[in-house]
């Protein structure tokens, strides 16, 4: 294998935006046949690099060898003529066109249509058998499932001949059956001799498919290793730069009164959607009830109604007093003022406001609370300064600098400006939305910490996300979304990740049992 | 950029902008024959070089501050209210309206019922595309313009069919009674032995307009609704999840920049004519845009950016006056010294913001490179 010329070799390759070193002399070799991991927090560089070798940004310094033979990319085309494709995290299909539309877009042969596509079809159902791949060329693209829109991304690959294929986050959008399925295509696939680079954060899937991992930090690739020869928690220790806690540490829950009641809950969006039906749950005290469910399945609007930011029918009980849905009293001013703490899911445009400076961003939605003010007219701006200096400092958020803009923090030092604002309330209720979405493997320890204290400080807290993992360490109930609706309840202790992903997947309890 | 000293952005981008702007004038007017060096001192003579230029540069300057404080308070709330000339045109009514409901005694007490009446009615005249904004999402920027066309034909109605005196042709107000006219500059600055021109408008609202800046500055600044007009301004879900109600906001905000238009009415309307006039506001509306602009939403900027067109304003005049320089070109002068500060902003913005990225690049590797 040595004597055999790497797929993708990349030597010494850097590039800066601006001030922020992106891409720090990074150089690689991916071996044909394989597939190489590309793993390394948010903000590391690693779809940075990968934009380099797709051609959407050019390097500063450094060269790229595609199958031993220098190559310039200088744009998308020249990528995929040199045999590179990619699947992107978020899809670029157009969504009223067919699956085989989709796949010749921008690969026609000529001026008219139909032999191209009569050409193509013959080509995808070749590609589709050969890689078990199950797409019908003529569905259209709104009307299949994400894991199914995946394939097609990876089938416009094929077809453009792509003997290299990078897969971006490919797992954020599955659920875990889904993920299987991909993981065997991949696999198909390496066994036909493509080369696949599977960027992610997750430490298992690189556990689970890859050969080989390299590791990226800061902008620097600190290690490449084979998969084989390593573990989780050196990985994790190869990413943050120190040892990290891998499982939440927590005694069992000793759940209290009911804190929250909701009964037949349901939301209809502006287009008539109904994306919640009939939600019925409980929250008790000192316990964490986690939501899990793939993306786009009601959890949103469940956090939304609750929080006092979308309005819903049904009914929600507080501590046994029921909380208004519709009328004036729905707003997050009176939720707050109920007890109810809320960290959303996206924090970058409902829970921080990014212009403005981390101390304004501390009072943000507490701004009429009474030790903010000066006098009944002004607000007394140094005392939440002060505040914050103090918060930042506990929470560790770095750099502790309460006058610095909220976007100038990386994304898990928002997250916990966000955390320390809402915890420090020591609300009755925490909602808690996607808590560690693009949050550093540091700070996801520490903010679980948090969640679990507030637990065991006798608290409810809802918690919602879609990474499974984060679900099965934290809960001490599991409830399962689908299609805005709760398939069923669990314990974390006697259930599994195959389970749950059934009732992801919308298995009912009743299927599952027969 | 956080690079990038706040001098720089605050002063220095402004300055350019603005050389730029008269460097292309002086060009224009080197290219119709006249001499920009004359035209630039008989300007700066003719608007700073007496009490008398400076009493029409402030006056200009007082009605550009209030104007370009509304659409300032506006734009913190994310909202272009281009409706400043029908509010002060309302405003300008409203004053009317107390000044000649009743034989005001003293100045000192129809001043405050006179702000009263401005501030009401040109606040009330920016209530309804607020409301339509809130409640039917009719886009403000359409509604407010048009609700200038429709204050113009009010104004017009009510000048020639109520307010005009019998058997006057001049479709305007009778004289406001005597006990409302306000002390001037001169009046103001004779018993502490300054002498200031006699015939220059420039009246007591100036210290108004300064006082509305300051209250501006306070309440965006300093105060929980002003917080909460930030927040909505940055980010309206963020502003949702925080409770705070955009119907609320979108009303009391342009509540606010209405009343502050519809004041600009005691110094036009109140303090220089001392009658109500057709089209007594003069576009002073629509330049408070450019100086919101160019005060980048600050009230202090907005006083400095007040000042600068008010000198455009008393300069141009003179420069209409004593050269042969058309009276259009001061237009032109004005527009490019907008065009320039306010749409063009990133044209010398761009380039400075490089410069400083790459000297505080090139510092960062000095000190890594001194570190090693």
């Amino acid at each position: 294998m040595t004597d055999q010329a790497p797929a993708i070799e990349l030597k010494g390759i850097s590039k800066a935006f601006g001030p922020v070193q992106a891409n720090k002399d990074i150089s690689i070799r991916v071996m044909p046949g394989t597939i190489h991991g590309i793993i390394g927090e948010n903000g590391a560089g690693k779809s940075t690099l990968m934009s380099i070798l797709y051609g959407f940004y050019k390097a500063d310094k450094g060269e790229i060898f595609i199958q031993g033979n220098k190559t310039e990319i200088p744009d998308s085309q020249a990528a995929i003529r040199a045999g590179i494709g990619m699947v992107f995290q978020h899809f670029k299909l157009v969504e009223n066109f067919s699956v085989l539309e989709n796949v010749v877009l921008g690969a026609e042969d000529g001026a008219l249509l139909k032999p191209s596509l009569a050409k193509a079809r013959f080509e995808l159902m070749r590609l589709s058998e050969e890689y078990e791949l199950n797409v019908d060329p003529d569905a259209l693209i709104e009307e299949i499932g994400v894991g199914m829109q995946q394939r097609v991304e990876i089938l416009k690959s094929l077809y453009r001949k792509a003997d290299i294929l990078i897969l971006d986050e490919p797992t954020g959008v599955l659920t875990p059956s889904e993920a299987d399925h991909l993981f065997r295509i991949l696999r198909g696939l390496k066994e036909e001799g493509k080369t696949i680079i599977l960027i992610t954060h997750k430490l298992r899937e690189i556990m689970d498919v890859t050969d080989t991992v390299s590791v990226m930090r800061r902008g620097e690739m600190t290690a490449t290793v084979k998969t084989a020869e390593t573990s989780p928690p050196q990985l994790a220790e190869l990413m943050v730069g120190r040892k990290v806690l891998l499982s939440v540490d927590k005694q069992p829950a000793s759940p209290g009164e009911t804190v929250l009641e909701v009964k037949n809950l349901s939301v209809t969006d502006e287009d008539g959607v109904q994306r919640l039906k009939n939600v019925s749950f409980t929250v008790r005290a000192g316990e964490i009830l986690g939501i899990a469910g793939v993306a786009g399945n009601g959890q949103s609007e469940l956090l939304e109604v609750l929080g006092g930011i979308a309005k819903g029918t049904g009914e929600i009980n507080l501590n046994g007093d029921a909380i208004d849905l519709t009328g004036k009293h729905s707003d997050g001013q009176t939720r707050r003022a109920r007890g109810i703490a809320h960290v959303p899911e996206d924090r970058q445009r409902l829970g921080l406001i990014m212009d403005f400076m981390a101390w304004e961003n501390t009072g943000f939605g507490y701004h009429n609370d009474e030790r903010y003010q000066k006098n009944s007219l002004l607000m007394d701006n140094n005392a939440l300064r002060a505040d914050t200096a103090e918060k930042m400092e506990r929470y560790d958020v770095r750099p502790p600098n309460p006058k610095l803009m909220a976007k100038s923090f990386s994304g898990g030092n928002q997250q916990k400006i966000v955390v320390a604002r809402e915890i420090d309330r020591n609300p009755d209720l925490l909602l808690v939305g996607q808590p560690t979405r693009g949050v550093d493997i540091g700070a996801i320890e520490f903010i679980h910490k948090q969640l679990i204290a507030l637990r065991d400080a006798g608290k409810a807290v809802l918690l919602v996300s879609v990474e499974l993992d984060e679900i099965m360490s934290l809960s001490d109930r599991i409830a399962v979304m689908f299609d805005g609706q709760i398939m069923g309840e669990r314990d974390p202790g006697e259930t599994n990740e195959t389970e749950l992903g059934l009732l992801m997947a919308g298995v009912t309890d009743t299927e599952t049992a027969a | 950029m956080d690079v990038m000293p706040r001098w720089v952005d605050v002063v220095l981008v402004p300055l350019l902008s603005l050389i730029i702007a008269f460097v292309i004038s002086a060009l224009v007017i080197l290219a119709i024959g006249e001499d920009p060096i004359a035209a630039v001192n008989l300007m700066v003579t003719g608007a700073l070089g007496s009490t008398y230029g400076w009493g029409y540069t402030l006056y200009y300057a007082t009605n550009f501050i209030f104007t370009g404080l509304a659409v300032a308070i506006a734009f913190h709330a994310r909202m272009f209210n281009i409706g400043g000339e029908g509010q002060a045109a309302i405003g300008g009514l409203g004053v009317a309206v107390v000044c000649l409901a009743f034989p005001w005694p003293h100045w000192a007490l129809a001043l405050p019922a006179a702000m009263l009446g401005g501030a009401i009615f040109g606040a009330a005249w920016a209530a309804l595309p607020a409301y339509l904004q809130a409640k039917r999402g009719s886009h403000i920027v359409i509604t407010t313009i048009m609700f200038n066309f429709i204050a113009a034909a009010v104004l017009n109605y009510v000048l020639v069919n109520i307010l005009r005196p019998a058997g006057q042709m001049d479709p305007a107000s009778e004289r406001f009674p005597e006990g409302t006219n306000l002390p001037t500059m001169h009046e103001i600055l004779a018993p502490i032995g300054i002498e200031f021109s006699r015939s220059a408008p420039l009246n007591i609202t100036f210290f108004i307009a300064v006082i509305a800046c300051v209250l501006v500055w306070i309440l965006i600044w300093r105060t929980r609704l002003g917080f909460a007009l930030r927040a909505y301004g940055h980010s309206e879900p963020a502003a949702v999840y925080a409770g705070i109600s955009p119907t609320r906001i979108i009303m009391v905000a342009m509540l606010i920049s209405g009343a502050l238009a519809g004041l600009m009415a005691i110094n036009n309307v109140m303090g220089e004519a001392e009658r109500l006039v057709l089209n007594s506001v003069e576009g002073a509306g629509f330049i408070g845009i450019a100086v919101a602009l160019m005060g980048r939403s600050h009230p202090f900027g907005v006083f400095l950016a007040a000042i600068l067109f008010g000198f455009l304003y008393q300069g141009g005049a003179e420069l209409a006056l004593w050269t042969s320089i058309p009276r259009e070109l001061i237009v032109v002068i004005q527009a490019l010294v907008i065009l320039f500060t306010g749409a063009l902003d990133n044209m010398v913005r761009m380039p400075i913001e490089r410069f400083f990225l790459a000297m505080h690049r090139a510092r960062k590797a000095r000190e890594a490179g001194s570190a090693e």
